[in-house]
């Protein structure tokens, strides 16, 4: 009855009018930043944290507004995704898969809501997970060390050929691009720039903020001044809005099992949201089959990603506040506010400072309800933000593209950096090279590697250490499978099967 | 027309928040957010104007590249005589200078104003582990130094690389290249390789074990200062188990070289007036730094006789040539 107690606690703090109104405010803002391109939950907490700051917030209200725009960034990044084919935010960035399709087909509204109710699961029960679980689950990260965080890279790359199935070959050779630019910047186990050219500004390696803005906003760009406005995504819109309730009855088994892969993902620090979304997505794909029609327009296809990505959200709080170890980008950022208010996550958190926890947990539990009325029977009026014509928007796109980015470093080199890659994204556009594998070869190689490297360093280069662990053996099963399984299985997959649909 | 009304409003708050702390002065964390330079800048930056020794809050810009090399060369290049910058410092900055890792940047580009507390360094292990005092740890290391891996949140020769290295080389192994290490993402991912027993020892500062050492996870086998710390008095020093080893990463500030004295000795009272109060104290205490004021213009010289050390010792264990 600990948790309940607790949990009342946290109410008790939550529920104050003020704090509310901090929850409901940050919601706002938090999905506005999430649905611009650009502007993704990372940079957007950190462009708000002077604001906690210069408001006097203690601690506990600026943890419950700055979770509450981290949460609202992770539901608003869809919007974009589904309405422009722009990720608003990376983790957003599979919902482009099937989201877009569905808007282009006239069905943008129900892909909205689709995706809105997807996300409320994700997040509700990764919070509910987190409070359960949380002091439990911390201990699973003591069970990855290097060889084991290989094993899970190659179950992500391994299972990424199929996700541009126009052409295989062309998705391959995307990735290896992606893997090939993770390697600019200094090498950490030798302390030697790789393919800087002697630039210190690509020491650090090239953000993958700088990349997704380039190929994704810029590359639109592009495309929208070459073709005056034909044939370009931007501009859709959206007339009626009607929940549809079959939909999201038929997907709850796939929100779920999203939710679930997403929350896991979450926890293991450095995996992230990117991953949890990706990985549920490639999950109910392969579940699916051929039959199900990924990539062309099904509630499926937006339901999963979302539930995992706003799941991921949640479990990367948990070594966050368990072990002071990010399990994202944006947890670094709220780490970093913790610690300016003399709060040091870690193991002792739960006991020593349960007023912050367990009013952080309630507030996210709040911040999920207003955020599900939000983004279902209002999200029109985040839409009316992104469905402005297409000679403001456009203009807009590159301004916040730009500023952005710019805020990330502050450095002009980034932004040469930013069109680099969109001329990149136009050129590859042409060549019908998809770019999804691009960013992710970009966003998870660098870790592969680390990976890799640690694994060699401890185990003085032999390789056997890779499958040194029940951990390891099953992650690289999955991957051989995941690999393996689609070349064989095509042909069947064609003749008609009893999977439901 | 609403749309138009509410995006305006939206960049209007955004601009407006950007352009009235423009009109502050501005700390550069010379790193993503989340890290020590990081809390350097933002705390600083929160006392000095909580005690009211600045008007307005001070901005923190992040300025993440090359180690703090980035920040290190705008600062060189680009704002020379600024006179409301102050950058965020600490041990890692004088052992990347040391190393010649700021692209041919020297430590006299810039004036260090000052530090005004410190992280000791520590060497922990996993509370299961055989090592019970850091001479069973070095004495395992001499009859095998291929079994025991260090992790440490710096890369290689790094600040945490450099700890054990120091320890190691001054019991008499001389071959300090053949000890493993690990650079990871920061002192607790260390730690959590260190506790699933990937690693055997966690090398780090004492701000990153705080909360392991309260949960039990982790044993303290020295902490590397001259006196014990005081809140940790039961972590023997190295030096009192007869390693005259001591290495703290301080956290202080650096300014532009260009301002005038005025303006360095402004920065350097107020940097002590966050040194005396007792938010800093309070702050210190949280997040397991030591007091280790050194504030003002003797502050140089002793930043260049850290900078020849390391620069000697580096060369010793072929981090440079």
């Amino acid at each position: 009855m600990d948790l309940l107690s607790n949990l009342a606690t946290g109410f008790g703090i939550a529920l104050s009018p003020y704090t509310l109104m901090l929850a409901v405010f940050g919601c706002f803002i938090g999905t506005i930043i999430g649905a611009l391109p650009g502007l993704g939950p990372s940079n957007g907490v950190a462009i708000l944290i002077p604001l906690t700051f210069s408001l006097g917030l203690d601690a506990t209200s600026a943890l419950v507004l700055m979770t509450a725009v981290y949460y609202g960034a992770m539901y608003g990044g869809r919007i974009s995704s589904i309405l422009l084919n722009i990720p608003g935010d990376e983790p957003a960035l599979m919902t482009t898969l099937d989201g877009y399709p569905m808007a282009k087909a006239g069905r943008a509204g129900d892909a909205l809501i689709i995706s809105g109710f997807a996300s409320f699961t994700g997040a509700f029960l990764s919070t509910v997970g987190l409070m359960l679980l949380a002091p439990l689950l911390a201990r699973i990260a003591f069970q990855f060390g290097p060889a084991e965080y290989f094993a899970l890279y190659i179950l992500a790359f391994a299972t990424l050929g199929g996700i541009a199935s126009n052409n295989q070959a062309k998705a391959a050779i995307a990735s290896c691009i992606g893997l090939g630019i993770a390697m600019i910047g200094v090498d950490n186990n030798s302390g030697m720039p790789r393919l800087t050219f002697g630039n210190m500004h690509l020491f650090d390696g090239i953000d993958f903020l700088v990349a997704i803005v380039g190929l994704f906003a810029i590359t639109e760009v592009f495309s929208f001044i070459e073709s005056h406005g034909k044939n370009t995504s931007i501009g859709i819109t959206l007339d009626k809005l009607k929940v549809p309730w079959r939909d999201i009855w038929n997907t709850r088994w796939v929100q779920l099992r999203g939710s679930l892969v997403g929350f896991i993902a979450g926890i293991l620090p450095g995996a992230g949201a990117s991953l949890g979304s990706f990985l549920a997505y490639m999950s109910e794909k392969s579940i699916a089959g051929e039959k199900g029609g990924f990539g062309t327009g099904v509630a499926k296809g937006v339901a999963a990603p979302e539930a995992g990505n706003n799941a991921a959200a949640g479990g990367a709080l948990v070594p966050m506040l368990t072990l002071g170890v990010p399990g994202s980008g944006t947890t670094a950022v709220l780490l970093a506010l913790l610690m300016t208010l003399n709060i040091t996550p870690g193991p002792t958190l739960f006991t020593d400072r349960p007023e912050v926890v367990w009013g952080l947990i309630a507030s996210l539990l709040i911040a999920n309800f207003v955020l599900l009325a939000m983004n279902v029977p209002m999200v029109k009026v985040f839409v009316r933000v992104l469905s402005v014509p297409a000679w403001v928007l456009l203009p807009g796109v590159t301004m916040i593209s730009f500023v952005g980015i710019y805020s990330l470093s502050g450095s002009y080199f980034d932004l040469l950096l930013m069109v680099a890659f969109g001329v990149l994204g136009w050129v590859l556009r042409k060549l019908d090279v998809p770019t999804v594998p691009i960013i992710l070869g970009i966003l998870l190689g660098g870790h592969m590697e680390d990976s890799l490297r640690r694994a060699m360093v401890l185990s003085d280069g032999d390789w056997t250490y890779l499958f040194s662990s029940k951990i390891a053996i099953g992650l690289w099963a999955v991957a051989i499978a995941g690999f393996v399984a689609p070349l064989f299985l095509r042909k069947f997959l064609k003749k008609p099967q009893a999977v439901s649909d | 027309m609403t749309e138009f009304r509410l995006k305006a409003l939206i960049a209007g708050a955004i601009i407006g928040l950007s352009s009235s702390a423009a009109m502050s002065a501005e700390c550069i964390a010379p790193a993503n957010p989340g890290g020590g330079w990081d809390f350097t800048c933002r705390q600083i930056g929160k006392i000095m104007h909580d005690i009211g020794a600045v008007d307005s809050p001070i901005q923190v810009t992040n300025m993440a590249g090359a180690g703090g090399g980035l920040a290190f060369t705008h600062v060189v290049t680009e704002r020379n005589t600024d006179a409301d910058l102050i950058v965020a410092a600490s041990s890692a900055t004088t052992t990347r200078l040391a190393q010649n890792a700021y692209a041919g940047m020297t430590a006299d580009q810039v004036r260090f104003v000052g530090a005004i507390g410190a992280d000791p360094g520590v060497i922990v292990v996993a509370a299961n582990s055989k090592y019970q005092s850091l001479n069973d740890l070095i004495e395992d290391v001499r009859a095998n130094p291929g079994q025991v891996a260090f992790a440490g949140g710096s890369a290689v020769g790094g600040f945490d690389h450099i700890k054990p290295l120091m320890i190691l080389q001054r019991s008499g192994i001389s071959d300090v290249r053949a000890i493993k290490y690990i650079g990871v993402d920061g002192g607790a991912d260390a730690i959590t390789q260190t506790v699933g027993g990937f690693t055997q020892a966690m090398t780090g500062d004492m701000s990153e074990i705080v909360g392991f050492l309260k949960s039990g996870d982790v044993r303290a086998l020295a902490v590397l200062t001259d006196e014990r710390v005081p809140g940790f008095e039961s972590i023997p020093t190295a030096v009192e188990q007869g390693v005259d080893v001591v290495a703290v990463n301080w956290r202080g500030l650096y300014v532009p070289k260009g301002v005038s004295d005025d303006v360095f000795n402004q920065w350097a009272e107020r940097l002590q007036a966050v040194a005396d109060s007792a938010e800093w104290k309070e702050a210190m205490a949280a997040n397991g730094l030591a007091p280790f004021t050194k504030v003002g213009s003797n502050f140089q010289n002793y930043i260049d006789g850290v900078v020849s050390d390391i620069r000697k010792l580096s060369k010793e264990i072929g981090v440079i040539q």
